[in-house]
């Protein structure tokens, strides 16, 4: 029955990915179409960033709602393969901008006509192995260990603290390498960091490690609500999970809480790319030259709740705004390369060994 | 007309339609997976066309053979709850009255209006250990402290044979209403008990709908992929969840195909067994 849904799902990707140069009829005075993620973020950025950007430059910007993973990328490979482009600059996540980068997807940006990139964190200009930009960081998030307040009095002080005994059959995880970075954790909180993470060995070194984690494991979740209705209700009082939503449960007055822990919170996050099918290079650069801006990653900070991709002294955040979207603590950057590279499948099969015994 | 083979254009035209549509909706799609299923991934990317056995060869590993030994378990121990409990629910539904019977059979559709997102999620609160049954079981002083019962192997169990409960009982429910009062009537005049009569003559009479009505359940929970990750625990995800994990998250289409294909083949083919089983048993019986 599912298997049939899935036949059917497969056959509508393609059939998406065929038609997607068909859809996008070029015209002449043509707006900048840019790609964010449907729902929150293409919703807030529609009311708080795009506006305000067309008074200022006159670039009138269409955004376009883009789903997450791997589709928008496929569409986007397939569209530039006719020449077209569905959106000019698109909002990448750092899985799908390596894989464009492997196909020469990303037009390589010049640096000189976005001079506000030096306002950037170092981790947030994403570069070809030939050392040109190819992305520049859009948003950014952290995943922390949030708790659930009622059970838990005293705040947690390090990722390690998942591993103690008390926290039998207590905690919820997501599900995947790829998207928990729960390699990375562990790395960083018992070999010393990650670039531990260099080998084969070990990775199955830290895997085991890892294995250890699993009896205090109720939950292992790919979908975001299942967890949250279980830590706000504390039937899975601790976990991993993103800063901003726990954040955004705290204020509504459920008894979570999100820690830093002082390994660092692991910091996701999704960039700008213009594909080479783009015909408004020179526009792409001067928007992303905007979004750079300190006091327009500031206002996301503000309005979106994502932590800035600016040095935090430009931003003009309180601490209290600042505390709310990010730490000083030094992050834990994931190992992208991991889950692209070639060892990926090998990765991703000793993984799903390890949590399913 | 009757009795004849269509001649013509005209006498086809009936059938071109659903025809088309299979096509377009089965044929084509299904072709495509089973040549993606033999395309070349590239790491890292995505895959090329091509001809190799490679992803085949790929699923020979501990870890599939026991996803699929798990996946094709749990299907067939949920046929078997269901058909066991199905069959004598909608045996005594067709003895009812024709408007209670009407009355059980809406209740058991209105079941199937409820999505499987939902009923995981009811099910997972229902069983928790915060908001769940349990707390009743501790007011009523039956228990001593709430328990947490979800998610594990009878929470999926459970949730698996609710979505597939309803299914069961509208197979068997024609078949069951068709046989003749008769017959059980006369084992009961015979002498033979009731519990007696029903295994003997009512069961031995249907074995055939009480095959199908397995095979049906098989292989609809076969698919079972949103139940197993919200109810189970990840030695409880079935095949259809590593499947979606290699399609949507590793974006290893061929991989993803060569395991739909194979899970497919070994389910046709228990299927084609038990089915020739049950034919097997007819042919020897009186």
């Amino acid at each position: 029955m599912k298997i049939r849904v899935f036949i059917f799902g497969v056959a509508i990707v393609t059939g998406l990915a065929l038609l997607g140069p068909g859809v996008t009829a070029v015209t002449a005075a043509e707006p900048l179409r840019v790609g964010a993620y449907g729902g929150y973020f293409k919703d807030s950025f529609d009311k708080h960033i795009f506006p305000d950007f067309t008074k200022e430059t006159g670039i009138a910007i269409e955004s376009v709602a883009e789903p997450t993973g791997e589709a928008w990328l496929v569409q986007l490979e397939q569209a530039a393969k006719a020449g077209q482009a569905p959106a000019d600059v698109s909002m990448m996540a750092q899985g799908p901008m390596l894989r464009g980068q492997r196909g020469q997807l990303w037009i390589p940006l010049d640096l000189a006509k976005i001079p506000n990139h030096k306002n950037l964190l170092a981790q947030f200009v994403h570069k070809y192995p030939d050392g040109k930009a190819d992305g520049i960081g859009a948003v950014a998030w952290y995943i922390t260990l949030v708790s659930n307040t009622n059970v838990f009095k005293e705040p947690p002080q390090s990722w390690g603290d998942m591993w103690q005994p008390d926290k039998k059959d207590k905690l919820g995880l997501l599900a995947l390498a790829s998207n928990s970075f729960l390699l990375e954790i562990t790395a960083k909180t018992f070999f010393g960091g990650t670039d531990f993470l260099d080998t084969q060995k070990s990775i199955l070194t830290v895997l085991q490690k890892l294995a250890e984690v699993k009896p205090n494991v109720k939950l292992w979740y790919r979908d975001e609500g299942q967890f949250q209705q279980a830590l706000q209700s504390g039937e899975i009082p601790m976990g991993q999970y993103y800063h901003d939503v726990a954040g955004l449960a705290a204020a509504d007055g459920h008894p979570v809480r999100s820690t830093f822990p002082k390994e660092g919170g692991v910091l996701d996050s999704g960039c700008w790319a213009v594909s080479k099918a783009s015909k408004k290079v020179d526009e792409a650069h001067i928007f992303i030259n905007y979004m750079c801006r300190p006091d327009i990653q500031a206002k996301l900070s503000r309005k979106v709740g994502t932590a800035p991709t600016v040095k935090r002294e430009l931003t003009g955040l309180t601490p209290e705004e600042f505390a709310g979207v990010s730490s000083d603590i030094p992050p834990i950057i994931p190992r992208y390369d991991l889950y692209t590279g070639d060892l990926a499948d090998w990765i991703n099969q000793k993984w799903t060994e390890m949590i399913t015994k | 007309m009757i009795g004849e083979k269509p001649r013509g254009l005209r006498a086809h035209l009936p059938v071109i339609y659903p025809a088309l549509m299979l096509g377009i909706f089965f044929v084509v799609p299904f072709g495509t997976m089973v040549a993606v299923s033999f395309f070349h991934r590239q790491p890292g990317a995505f895959y090329l066309p091509g001809f190799e056995l490679g992803n085949y060869r790929a699923l020979y590993t501990a870890l599939f053979g026991r996803v699929l030994v798990f996946s094709l378990f749990l299907a067939g121990l949920s046929a078997a709850v269901c058909v066991s409990l199905g069959f004598p629910f909608t045996y005594f539904i067709t003895r009812m009255q024709r408007r209670a019977q009407v009355v059980w059979l809406v209740i058991l559709l209105s079941v199937l209006s409820l999505s499987e997102v939902i009923i995981g999620f009811a099910r997972s609160l229902l069983l928790s250990r915060t908001a769940g049954l349990s707390n009743l079981l501790v007011w009523l002083g039956l228990m001593d402290q709430p328990a947490s019962w979800s998610p594990g192997f009878m929470a999926l169990l459970l949730g698996i044979c609710y979505l597939a409960f309803p299914y069961t009982v509208l197979v068997l429910y024609p078949p069951l209403s068709r046989l003749d009062p008769a017959r059980p009537e006369a084992a009961l005049t015979l002498g033979a008990s009731p519990l007696r009569t029903f295994f003997t003559v009512v069961v031995g009479s249907l074995r055939n709908a009480i095959v199908a009505a397995f095979v049906m359940v098989f292989v609809f929970t076969l698919g079972a992929y949103l139940l197993p990750q919200l109810l189970g625990r990840p030695q409880h995800w079935t095949l259809s969840v590593l499947i979606t994990d290699q399609a949507i998250y590793q974006s290893n289409m061929p991989l993803s195909a060569a395991m739909a294909i194979f899970f497919m083949a070994v389910s046709l083919l228990l299927v084609a067994l038990t089915m020739y089983a049950g034919q097997e048993k007819r042919a020897a019986g009186p």
